[in-house]
């Protein structure tokens, strides 16, 4: 398929799309991910789930901005978010190679059913230590499936795991400091800090659910499959939590245990969080900024 | 236990990448072209001194292709860069360029050239102190001070893991009272 021809979605964008020339480029292989590979349909929807769980936690982050306990956590969550929006873009860039869609098609022309987040990465920022008990859980999460993916049998994968995993090691560092400072702060910051994990718990064994689309990718050396990481990952969420005093909720989370965001049902916050994530494309079709 | 993360990264930090100028001559010139171009953020470190460009080469027809590599993913510098090396080269009399991002091998701060660290300190932002390939996976509980690149001095504090940018860590001098800009380890 040749770049120029693309346009799948041209009922969709009505007769103002984007740059085709610019399309043709990026597919042909120069965007963020550098990559000139085409994703098979399998990987191409690997990496839509882990492009989404990116993109949705980036918008969460980035309405923090101006609004954060103080103005360094503004530029610490901001950043945070800019890198996941990096990941995001080279993961999606690479899943739209199979269909011949861009990055921004993925972002602002899905609709939620389409979207592929795991439910923890869309859950609400709530107050501070609601997005810092979400982040711990993402970032440690994170850190375990790309320092695993480094390994895929996918160069493109591979590539955008090495590079991410760096950035989210610090990110993971981040939530942890806070993590201890919350729960080892005032009576009102552990308390809240208490309630937040209990909140949040439940949206973490989505996380770690195999299907059958993981288990062909990892038998082929391409995909981790989710459940391999979860010892790995509670056995760094137990030290940060010990030396915290807190403790870590157990089986009483079966019933969120599927979740359902792999495949495209979603709780009630996706759908407001994309309406202004899509709202600018969406009203001026075809612009680039 | 070694991880593939560890593994990886031991991998990223071969001195031998870090600087892989050309050795066909004409690549070398394009090179140098290239490499004039600077960070848009950090005016005073070339795109060679922070070891993001990774290679130049020409084709049999004179075509030039470029090889540039993002510090952090979401570095809005990146797309300035990619321009402007474009123009550098097209200025420079070379009409068929062609610049490209890659991934992998993925950059670290052991890539910057020993120049752009002293230009960087001049400038007021403390280069890195530490090697990204011996960075241990985990939280750091002891980490080498970091320096002031006003006096020196290292009674140093850290305000702000995440400072102006990605890459930055904002740190304030106990002796001058001068906040700073710190490079972080990648």
């Amino acid at each position: 398929m040749s770049g120029a021809d693309l346009d799948p979605h041209g009922d969709v964008h009505g007769d103002v799309s984007v740059d085709r020339l610019a399309l043709a480029d990026e597919l042909a292989g120069t965007a963020a991910d550098g990559s000139t590979a085409v994703a098979s349909a399998d990987a191409a929807e690997y990496a839509l789930r882990l492009g989404d769980d990116a993109l949705v936690l980036a918008q969460q982050l980035g309405m923090w901005i101006a609004r954060a306990p103080e103005l360094e956590e503004d530029v610490a969550l901001g950043n945070i978010a800019l890198d996941l929006i990096g990941h995001a873009r080279s993961l999606l860039h690479y899943a739209g190679t199979a269909s011949g869609r861009s990055e921004d098609d993925l972002a602002y022309w899905r609709n939620e059913p389409e979207f592929r987040n795991a439910w923890l990465f869309e859950q609400p920022n709530g107050d501070f230590a609601h997005t810092i008990a979400r982040q711990l859980a993402a970032s440690v999460y994170l850190y375990e499936l790309y320092s695993r993916l480094v390994d895929s049998t996918d160069p493109t994968l591979s590539a955008i795991a090495a590079k991410s995993v760096k950035e989210v090691d610090y990110h993971r560092d981040h939530a942890t400091q806070w993590v201890l400072r919350l729960a080892g702060g005032t009576e009102e910051s552990r308390r809240r800090m208490l309630l937040a994990i209990i909140d949040t718990w439940p949206y973490v064994d989505e996380l770690f659910v195999d299907d059958a689309l993981v288990e062909r990718l990892a038998a082929a050396g391409i995909a981790v499959l989710p459940s391999t990481l979860r010892p790995a990952f509670d056995a760094v969420i137990d030290e940060v939590f010990a030396e915290a005093v807190l403790e870590r909720p157990t089986g009483r989370t079966a019933f969120i245990a599927s979740g359902g965001g792999r495949h495209g049902s979603h709780t009630e916050h996706l759908g407001p969080l994309l309406a202004e994530m899509q709202v600018l494309a969406r009203a001026h079709p075809g612009a680039s900024w | 236990m070694v991880t593939a993360a560890m593994a990886q990264r031991a991998g990223a930090s071969v001195a031998s990448v870090a600087r892989p100028v050309p050795s066909d001559p004409a690549a070398a010139r394009a090179w140098v072209v290239a490499a004039t171009v600077t960070d848009p953020e950090i005016p005073v470190l070339t795109i060679e001194d922070l070891g993001v460009l990774r290679s130049v080469e020409i084709g049999d027809d004179g075509a030039v292709r470029v090889q540039l590599t993002p510090t952090y993913s979401g570095c809005p510098a990146l797309d300035a860069m990619r321009d402007d090396v474009l123009l550098a080269l097209t200025h420079a009399g070379y009409d068929d360029v062609r610049v490209d991002l890659v991934l992998a091998p993925a950059w670290t701060t052991d890539w910057m050239s020993d120049a752009g660290k002293e230009k960087l300190r001049t400038y007021g932002i403390q280069a890195p102190s530490g090697n990204a390939a011996a960075r241990p996976a985990g939280p750091v509980r002891v980490q080498l001070a970091v320096k002031c690149p006003r006096c020196d001095s290292l009674n140093t504090r850290e305000l702000a893991r995440f400072g102006s940018t990605s890459c930055k860590a904002l740190y304030e001098c106990r002796d001058c009272l001068e906040p700073f800009d710190y490079f972080k380890v990648l």
